[in-house]
């Protein structure tokens, strides 16, 4: 039951974990940017050359997923569970 | 450990060995195992469901590679035994699934649903091992209808529709994949099953590949997937899980590899998976939309076909096993102690499972392919093949997909299960608990295998088929992966509002025969009802009213003498045309099962005696 007090511990803290993981997605972004933590000449592409590109596709595909897949099952696709039911 | 399964493989491998030329086929440890099963005494049956599978496994690790098994059999000859290192690292998988799976439905007590799982593993080894195209189609065959009953035993009302369902589009496809293999041996004289040409490929070879994409859930032959996985018991979606479609993953790798219409197809479904689950408010439905999902990843490396792009597809389908099997696992766990799937009836269930809450995250950690976990070192060869083949929007889609993956197999299920709002009712929370000390440690071992994948890469690279170049820990992988998977958590907690579950189905291509179906039914009911009435009526006219006009006649003449006799038999008489009555209106699925049983059983003995 350590594993609950440890979640639950988190919880209490909640402000603080995500101050952290803020701070984590800050670093990623700067670590990116520096050469000589992550060499880019195993980029494929022109546009990875970029600092943070992929902290950019990561969130844009994240809120264009939901958008287009919420949009999509409101068009109809999503109805109510007893649809099939005789 | 891996010393102590060597000794034992190579016991069993001298054991085959002792009856001169006779190849011990490790299905068939399973399918005897399967069939004593139900005779073995309970107190033994424990260490019968641990012992089988082990030496199953410990049977193909100890294989030597060649070809064993060949039949002569009417004019073909069929091989069950094509031991190579493409065989082979689908078969290891499916043995370590097999110990896992059971172990985890070790509590189970009908041993019926361990002979139907069992029996489902050994139909998709022999599928893998299987040299020519006739053996392959039985063991597919073989793989379909027992895994039916996988759904079946869950018992509820609807599974009985789910299991037809399920058996009625299995059987479509493995018509078309028999007619594909009738008109490629009219065409070539051959039942070896080898690589297709894939720049021509004939009518022949599209047939078959129906009959494989149909198996590997490639829209639009998919629907069936999501159906019954989120239908079956609770274990027996963690064998379904793994084998269906990954051995379709082999059967593409073997005859179709390089075949350019699979790339476009692969990245649909990962893409078509993700769009799916982002609508779906049942876990396992999720979890099952997700295969699609993830097979789309092989698929396109199949398409693919270079060196690369085949060991990613098959280091992917070992990798996803695991993962998929340790993601079923943990939502199998909340079905089978809460009774509960969805997500709009769970909710804040971390303060009763925490541990199977850790297990499905490490799960959806490595089906994201965070570094340290088994994706990572799987799903990028893939990506990078793609790019390497100058593929970009390839390589793109499939990113932008597994960005979709995080999202909900990373992100929305355990959260919307383990923590967000609390939809228990008050019986669900009192009833949420640890599951039972198997499956726990079923968990727990899925768990390390998962982490063992992705922290020590030579163990699953040198199992694949070619040598391994690829380094996927460099300093620009990490970096470009934590970004896009952080960056999508950022995006889930900002838009957590608009994910939450709603208690809503989704239409998909399973709409078209489940409605289709209906109106046929409805058509067909009439005149089918009429010929039966009719049937019925030529029984009764036919065979009860003379007997009972005689006997009442013979009653005037004779009151005292005959009228009990011949009252007796006239009652006996209806009995008889009421049960004939019964018998041909009988329960569709009874007589299914001993047909398809007796038909099983012939063509086994039809197969080994000649």
């Amino acid at each position: 039951m350590k594993l609950l007090r440890f979640i639950e511990f988190l919880r209490r803290n909640l402000k603080t974990v995500i101050r952290v993981c803020v701070a984590v997605l800050v670093v990623l972004v700067l670590a990116d940017a520096i050469p000589a933590l992550v060499d880019k000449h195993h980029a494929h592409t022109k546009v990875e050359h970029l600092p943070g590109f992929w902290a950019a596709f990561g969130f844009v595909a994240c809120v264009l997923i939901v958008i287009v897949s919420k949009a999509f099952g409101h068009a109809g696709i999503m109805t109510r569970e007893d649809y099939y039911d005789e | 450990m891996s010393d102590l399964l060597a000794i034992i493989g190579a016991v069993t491998s001298d054991l085959g060995s002792l009856t001169s030329g006779f190849w011990l086929h490790p299905a068939l440890i399973l399918i005897v195992g399967a069939l004593v099963l139900p005779l073995v005494p309970v107190s033994l049956r424990r260490a019968w469901l641990v012992l089988v599978p082990v030496l199953t496994f410990a049977r193909i690790v100890g294989m030597d590679k060649g070809t064993f098994g060949e039949v002569r059999f009417l004019q073909f000859t069929l091989v069950f035994g094509r031991v190579d290192s493409l065989s082979m690292v689908f078969a290891y998988i499916m043995g370590l699934m097999s110990i896992l799976g059971s172990l985890y439905g070790l509590h189970v007590k009908r041993a019926i649903e361990h002979t139907a799982a069992w029996i489902y593993v050994a139909g998709s080894l022999g599928a893998i091992f299987a040299g020519d195209l006739l053996t392959l189609f039985l063991f597919w065959e073989v793989m379909a209808l027992s895994s039916v009953f996988l759904i079946w035993f869950r018992g509820r009302e609807q599974s009985l529709a789910v299991g037809y369902r399920y058996l009625l589009v299995h059987m479509a496809g493995g018509v078309a994949l028999l007619a594909g293999i009738m008109l490629h041996y009219g065409a070539t004289d051959s039942m070896a099953f080898g690589a297709f040409d894939v720049n021509q490929p004939s009518l022949a070879a599209y047939l078959i590949m129906v009959g494989f994409l149909l198996n590997a859930a490639v829209p639009p032959l998919h629907a069936w997937l999501p159906d019954a996985y989120g239908e079956a018991t609770f274990n027996g979606s963690v064998f379904l899980c793994a084998f269906t479609t990954k051995t379709a993953v082999y059967a593409l790798i073997r005859g179709f590899a390089g075949m350019e219409i699979l790339v476009a197809l692969g990245v649909i479904m990962a893409l078509y998976g993700v769009v799916y689950a982002v609508l779906e408010n049942d876990c396992r439905r999720l979890l099952a939309y997700h295969i699609v999902s993830q097979v789309g990843y092989m698929v396109a490396g199949v398409g693919l076909g270079t060196e690369l792009a085949i060991n990613g597809a098959c280091a992917h389908a070992f990798a996803h096993i695991l993962y998929k099997g340790l993601l079923f696992m943990g939502c199998g766990s909340v079905l089978f102690m809460t009774g509960k799937s969805k997500f709009t009836e769970l909710g804040g269930l971390y303060q009763k499972m925490p541990w199977t809450f850790l297990f499905t995250l490490v799960g959806g950690l490595s089906i994201s392919a965070f570094p340290l976990f088994s994706g990572f070192v799987s799903k990028s060869m893939i990506v990078q093949a793609g790019f390497e083949d100058h593929k970009l929007w390839v390589a793109f889609l499939l990113m932008l997909a597994s960005a979709g993956t995080f999202l909900h197999t990373g992100l929305k299920v355990p959260y919307f299960i383990w923590f967000g709002k609390n939809h228990c009712s008050k019986e669900t929370w009192e009833s949420a608990a640890e599951p039972p000390w198997n499956m726990i440690t079923a968990m727990a071992i899925t768990s390390f295998f998962c982490i063992f994948i992705g922290c020590y890469t030579p163990y699953l690279y040198q199992m694949l088929p070619y040598p391994v170049t690829y380094q996927p820990y460099t300093a620009y992988h990490v970096s470009e992966t934590l970004q896009i998977l952080l960056f999508t958590a950022l995006g889930f907690f900002l838009l957590i509002k608009k994910l939450e579950p709603e208690a809503k189905i989704s239409l998909d291509l399973d709409w078209p025969y489940r409605m289709g179906g209906r109106a046929f039914l409805w058509l067909a009911r009439k005149p089918v009802q009429l010929v039966d009435n009719a049937v019925g009526e030529i029984y009764r006219v036919g065979g009860l009213i003379p007997l009972m006009v005689s006997a009442r006649m013979s009653s005037v003449f004779d009151n005292r003498v005959i009228d009990g006799a011949v009252d007796g038999l006239a009652a006996t008489i209806r009995s008889v045309g009421n049960r004939l009555r019964g018998v041909q209106r009988g329960l569709l699925q009874e007589n299914l099962t001993v047909a398809f049983g007796v038909a099983a059983i012939l063509v086994l003995i039809f197969v080994w005696i000649f």
